[in-house]
Order: C-alpha cells, then sequence, then structure tokens
C-alpha cells in the first residue's frame, strides 16, 4: 500500500481491491464478508443488507442526481441478491452554505425513487459541517431487503450459465464525465441511474434459474466481469461486438480516450443464467424502458480460469482486465 | 442524413475488411525471402496493434519490435522529479495532459502529490491553462508541456497567447521530443553488432506528420534502407500499412509511403511549423527512459523567451541529480527489438501498471503496459 490514498483507491478497480482487501477485510474478516457479494445475506438467509455512500459531482446531472442515485444504489444492491428492498436508512452531512431548495429537490428525489422500489426510510441522521470540510452534501443510505430468491452468488457461476447485459453500457459515467466542469461538450446523453428491482421481481416471478448478478458500478462491466470469473474461478468469453453500446457513449469514448467497458453505470446489470432460460430473460428484459438493447453478450469456459477473453468479429482474442487507476485520458 | 462522428471510425474497425487485409499480407509474406521485423514507432500504433490482437492475424515471418513514440513512457525520472518538486510549492498550479499524472519518478507520481496537497490539474487542451490562470490570480499557474510534434504547437500557441495578452502568471516546463532523431537513434545503434537493432522496416506516427509532414521520414529510406509507411490509427489503417511494407519486400522496393492520405501529406501543416519555430529551438540533448539520452531529440523555449521558463524560473530548487533506471529492467532492449517484456523477470511480478518501474510499463500505450493489458493470445 501506498503511504498516502490516491483517488485510484476508489476507482472500483485494482487499487480500490487492494485497499479493501488490505485494510478493511483484514480488520473485519468473517464469513459473510468473505463472500464478497453485492449485499450480505444475513438472518438464516432471510435478509440482505447493504450500504453505500455517495459523493457524486455535479450533485444535479441529465437523467438523475444524488438524492435519486443514494437510492438506487443501495436498492439495487440489494435487488441484485434477489431480494426486495424494505427499509433503508439515510445519513446526510451537508457543508455550511448549502441550499435549502437544493436539499429539497434533492429529498424529493429520493421519496420517488423510494415508492418505484416499496421500500421506506425507518431511520436516519444529518451533519452540518463547516465550509470546505465536504463538497456540498454526501449521502450515505444503508437498506435491508427480503430475500425472494435464495441461492444467488457471484461465487456459483459455472459453465450451464450465459452472460447478459440489460440494456446499453457506460451512460452513466459518460454522462458524468461530460458534466464536469472543464469539458466542453453538449450531448444528449442522459445517466442510465435507475431502480433495478422492477426487473429483477419479473425475472424471479417468471421462475427463471438466475446463478449470480450485479450491477455494473465503478469500474463497469469490466470489473463485474473481471470480479465474477476471479470469484467463480471461470474464464468469461465475450464477443466484443456484442456489447451494447450507444453511438454517444462510444463517441464521447472516442474524443475523451476512455473504454465503454470501463465506465460507471447505475441502472445497469449483468446477469449470469442458466443457457435454457436466457431466452426468456431477453424476452423479460425487453419489455423495460430502457431495455431494448438487452442481449447475450458472452460465455463461460475453462480456457482462462479467473479471467475474461473478448472474441474480436475478426478472429482474435485479447484479455479485457480489471480496470486500474483514475480514469484519465490518454493524451494522444 | 448528416455525418456522425462514427463514420470516422465504425469502417476503419470493420471486421470483414481487417479479415481481407489478413488474407492479403498471408499471400504475399509467402514470397518474402526473409523475415521482417517491423517497429511502429508511436505509442498509438502499439495500442491499437494489441488491443485488436493484430499479431495473431500475422504470418510467422512478420514481427513487431514496439518503438518509444509514448511521450508519457519515454519521461525519464529526472523530469518527473521537477513536476513533483515544482507542484509542491505552495503558490504552483502544476497543470499537465492525462495520464502523466500516474507516472512515477524518484520521490513518487503527481498524483502521490496530488494525495499530499500539491494542486495538480489536467487538461484536454493546454488552453484550459488561461482559465486556471484567471480565476487563480495569485497562483503560478506551471504547464508540464510533453508530447512530440503533435502537441508541440499547441504549447506553443498557448505561449503566443500568454505574451499576447501580457498575462503575468503562466509558466512552463518543457519536455517536447522529436520522432526522427528518435528513430536514428535506434537504427544507429553504433559499431557494436549485438546494440545493433533488428528493425526492417517502420510504421512511421502520422500525427506527427499532420503537423511536420511526411517528409521527415525521408531519411530512412534514402540513407538507412530503411522502408517507411506513414500509418493511421484504426485496426484498417495498421493492417494496409503492413500489407504496404510487406508489398516493398515482395517488390523489391525501400520508399516512404503514406497510408493515411486522409491528413497526412508531404509539407505537414506549416503554420504549426512556424509556430514552434518562433519559441523553440532544438536543446542539445534529451534524456529518454529506456534509451538514454539522445542528441537533438527534445526542444526548449528560445532564449528571448526564458522568463517563462520554468526551468531557468526556478533553478535553484530543481533538483539536477543523474537517476538510474531499474537494474533489472529490459526497457531499452525492446525498444530496440532485442526482447519482449514477458521475457523480462520483473514484466508482470514488480512491475504493473499499478506500479510501474520500467518506462514501457508506464502508460497504456508502452509495450510491457500493453502486454499486461491486453495479454498476447494467439
Amino acid at each position: 500500500m501506498n503511504t498516502n490514498i490516491s483517488l485510484a483507491c476508489g476507482n472500483g478497480g485494482e487499487e480500490n481491491n487492494e485497499l479493501i482487501s488490505k485494510v478493511f477485510y483484514k480488520a473485519f474478516k468473517n464469513e459473510i464478508l468473505d463472500r464478497g457479494e453485492d449485499a450480505a445475506i444475513i438472518h438464516n438467509g432471510e435478509l440482505a443488507f447493504s450500504t453505500d455512500s455517495f459523493t457524486v459531482s455535479p450533485l444535479f446531472f441529465p437523467g438523475a442526481n444524488i438524492g435519486k442515485l443514494a437510492i438506487c444504489g443501495t436498492c439495487n444492491d440489494l435487488a441484485m441478491m434477489g431480494a426486495k428492498p424494505k427499509y433503508l436508512t439515510c445519513s446526510v452531512i451537508i457543508e455550511e452554505g448549502f441550499e435549502t431548495s437544493e436539499l429539497e429537490k434533492i429529498v424529493q428525489s429520493m421519496k420517488k425513487e423510494l415508492e418505484v422500489n416499496g421500500a421506506i426510510v425507518v431511520s436516519g441522521d444529518t451533519k452540518v459541517v463547516p465550509r470546505g470540510s465536504v463538497d456540498k452534501i454526501f449521502i450515505n443510505t444503508t437498506g435491508i431487503g427480503e430475500v425472494l430468491k435464495d441461492g444467488i452468488s457471484s461465487n456459483n457461476i459455472t459453465e450451464d450459465d450465459l452472460i447478459i447485459v440489460n440494456r446499453d453500457i457506460g451512460c452513466h459515467g459518460a454522462t458524468i464525465f461530460v458534466a464536469r466542469e472543464g469539458i466542453e461538450m453538449s450531448s444528449s446523453l442522459e445517466s442510465d441511474c435507475e431502480s433495478l428491482f422492477p426487473q429483477v421481481k419479473a425475472l424471479i416471478d417468471a421462475g427463471l434459474k438466475i446463478t449470480a448478478m450485479r450491477d455494473a458500478t465503478r469500474g463497469g462491466l469490466s470489473a463485474v466481469l473481471n470480479e465474477w470469473s476471479k470469484q467463480s474461478n471461470i474464464c468469461i468469453e465475450v464477443q466484443e461486438d456484442k456489447i451494447p453500446i450507444s453511438d454517444e457513449v462510444s463517441g464521447i469514448c472516442e474524443m475523451l480516450g476512455f473504454e465503454a467497458m470501463t465506465l460507471a453505470n447505475e441502472g445497469t446489470f449483468v446477469l449470469a443464467i442458466k443457457k435454457e432460460d436466457a431466452d426468456r430473460a431477453i424476452e423479460i428484459l425487453k419489455t423495460f424502458t430502457n431495455g431494448a438493447r438487452a442481449t447475450i453478450i458472452g460465455k463461460v469456459t475453462d480456457s482462462y480460469p479467473k479471467k475474461v477473453i473478448l472474441n474480436s468479429s475478426w478472429g482474435t482474442k485479447r484479455f479485457l482486465d480489471t480496470p486500474s487507476g483514475e480514469l484519465l485520458p490518454r493524451i494522444c | 442524413m448528416g455525418l456522425e462522428l462514427k463514420n470516422l471510425y465504425d469502417d476503419f474497425r470493420d471486421g470483414d475488411t481487417i479479415k481481407a487485409y489478413a488474407k492479403i499480407i498471408k499471400e504475399d509474406a509467402k514470397k518474402l525471402k526473409n523475415p521482417i521485423n517491423i517497429m511502429e514507432v508511436c505509442g498509438g500504433h502499439t495500442h491499437t496493434i494489441m488491443k485488436y490482437g493484430i499479431p495473431q492475424l500475422l504470418p510467422e515471418n512478420i514481427k513487431f519490435i514496439h518503438g518509444p513514440g509514448c511521450p508519457v513512457c519515454i519521461m525519464p525520472k529526472e523530469r518527473i522529479d521537477h513536476a513533483y518538486v515544482l507542484s509542491m510549492q505552495k503558490d504552483v498550479i502544476l497543470v499537465t495532459l492525462g495520464d502523466m499524472i500516474k507516472v512515477p519518478g524518484s520521490k513518487g507520481s503527481l498524483q502521490d502529490a496530488r494525495a499530499k496537497g500539491a494542486d495538480v490539474r489536467f487538461v484536454y487542451s493546454p488552453m484550459d491553462c488561461l482559465k486556471i490562470a484567471k480565476e487563480n490570480p495569485d497562483k503560478k499557474i506551471i504547464f508540464f508541456a510533453i508530447g512530440f510534434e503533435t502537441t508541440t504547437p499547441m504549447t506553443a500557441v498557448l505561449l503566443d497567447t500568454v505574451i499576447k495578452k501580457e498575462i503575468q502568471n503562466i509558466y512552463f516546463h518543457i519536455n517536447h521530443v522529436t520522432v526522427p532523431e528518435a528513430m536514428k537513434a535506434l537504427v544507429d545503434s553504433g559499431d557494436d553488432d549485438s546494440a545493433k537493432s533488428n528493425i526492417d522496416a517502420f510504421l512511421g506516427p502520422s500525427h506527427v506528420s499532420v503537423i511536420s509532414g511526411s517528409k521527415i521520414y525521408e531519411e530512412f529510406p534514402r540513407y538507412y534502407n530503411i522502408p517507411v509507411v506513414v500509418a493511421g490509427f484504426e485496426p484498417v489503417d495498421v493492417m494496409q500499412s503492413i500489407s504496404m511494407v510487406v508489398k516493398q519486400f515482395v517488390e523489391n522496393r525501400c520508399e516512404l509511403e503514406v497510408q493515411y492520405k486522409r491528413l497526412v501529406n508531404y509539407d505537414g501543416n506549416k503554420k504549426a511549423q512556424e509556430m514552434i519555430d518562433k519559441y523553440f529551438q532544438k536543446a542539445s540533448v534529451f534524456k529518454w527512459r529506456g534509451i538514454g539520452n539522445i542528441a537533438n531529440s527534445g526542444l526548449e523555449l528560445r532564449e528571448g523567451y526564458k522568463n517563462y521558463d520554468a526551468e531557468s524560473v526556478y533553478k535553484d530548487i530543481l533538483p539536477l541529480e543523474e537517476i538510474q533506471d531499474h537494474k533489472l529492467c529490459i526497457c531499452g532492449d525492446i525498444l530496440r527489438g532485442m526482447a519482449n517484456p514477458p521475457e523480462c523477470t520483473i514484466f508482470g511480478t514488480s512491475c504493473k501498471p499499478t506500479s510501474p518501474i520500467g518506462s514501457c510499463m508506464v502508460s497504456s500505450e508502452g509495450a510491457c503496459a500493453a502486454y499486461y493489458k491486453y495479454g498476447n493470445l494467439i
């Protein structure tokens, strides 16, 4: 570990994993934590439990704001374990001088998104700190969900599974980058920020054999696939031209020197599902507003265990690595 | 329907076209008398070659040597240390381009400096310095200028603006380098046969030629008997360029050819060249990480502009001592085509993209980083 924490340590990729394993896992080690799932499964497998903090800048961006994000983020982690989000806590740290009207807008968005999930906030905390101690407002939410379908785990994926993504990727990351100061670019792109529970519920209600689900937040699709390949000791082979990416996102990546597969998402998830149920899952996902491009992107093999392989349409292969470093553009 | 952004690259990544070129190259390569080693000089080409798995499409007798053309990778620790020391000054905002921020010097990277409280920012355009300078009148903005001929004109335009607008708080730390001198140094490794390069042909950096013209590579076919094809950066561009190289060997030609005709001409951008010439002169020597000192390969501000030169203004605090490259690192051999990244004992073990030791692991355009990231799967 470096002597000081750098921004790269929060990237959702390699440095982030190192920080978590060498500092937090080391200190807090226990059987539940070690499973490394999106949400912990507790209380004899009946409940899912997860927490997340939100520090996005800018606070308001096309498609959502930090409030909507704070509810989606935690509820989605619960949904990814096959749980229905039920009870949330909400802690806010607000910088002195923050406008009350903005706070109200944020809280209204939270309220609306809680309704989508059928969840309620049952406890909270508010701190106001001197100017400069935080950047405007930070929000933490913690949630408990009721497990509707048990056995979902990122540790159980096998060669009987196919890999599906529920929509086009990279919209959130690209939107935030464009909205940041200094990048003078206009675009019609919106964040994909959305509650995933309705989609998950539809898949569960149809009785499909879901092996694992994970929302592709920081580190993007690339991080999820790499985590899964390691957790389940498998090789995931992805057909590169099958990965749905909108023209806007690939254009922004082109200009700024990013890879869409490493950009963050807030309403995009990856699904590992038994082969025989994959087509049915796609049919169901396509019935949702943003699901038109839901698609099977890859399969599980034993060719390079713990690795993700991208297959090109002209017959070449390469690794898709865990993202590392701060998200920085290449210079030329 | 109007022109869309994707029209600029979609066709140049077309799978069928790539496959068609692979077939042509394979057929032509059967007629080669000897195997050929092609050096792609530019890191952008290395990135394309590895990302799109191009070596997997080529026959046995065509190999790549990955060149030194990544401005981030070749930055020696001494220069990074300058940036580090400057960034730690209380009244300084250090500004640079993209992934320069993560390159380690002997004291750490600029990312580390930032974690310790330094104000380090990256910009897409050097002109963004103007805004930063205006918003921070009590700070000194130091633009840590890097890059080959491609990025030099932007630095020149920034300096031109600073002078015309009489802006008092922008300084420059110049690390611009030029490509042909490095290419010459690689093929001219001296009389010692063991250090002789294995380069049979060059893919010429084409964005450099957008500025400087294709003429800068004329001497290689003429005096060194090494053909050059100035190549674009998409996989179809690279495949077509390789095909052009192979055809030259098959037809017994040795020429300068331009594949990237949609942007490159013989003379280049004369206006940009004038701007460079107005503010810059050749520095006697620049040390390239992994290769060593190369005469006349760097640029410095002309005498009249030394009051904008951070190296001159801050000369009392900038470290001067020379720093050796790591003993086990074989970047120098890799850049001469005498070794491949996996042959290095520290490749992927102590030298990784998150903790690079050698220059080629530093940026995604370096050969080692590209091997590490994409693997070399066949």
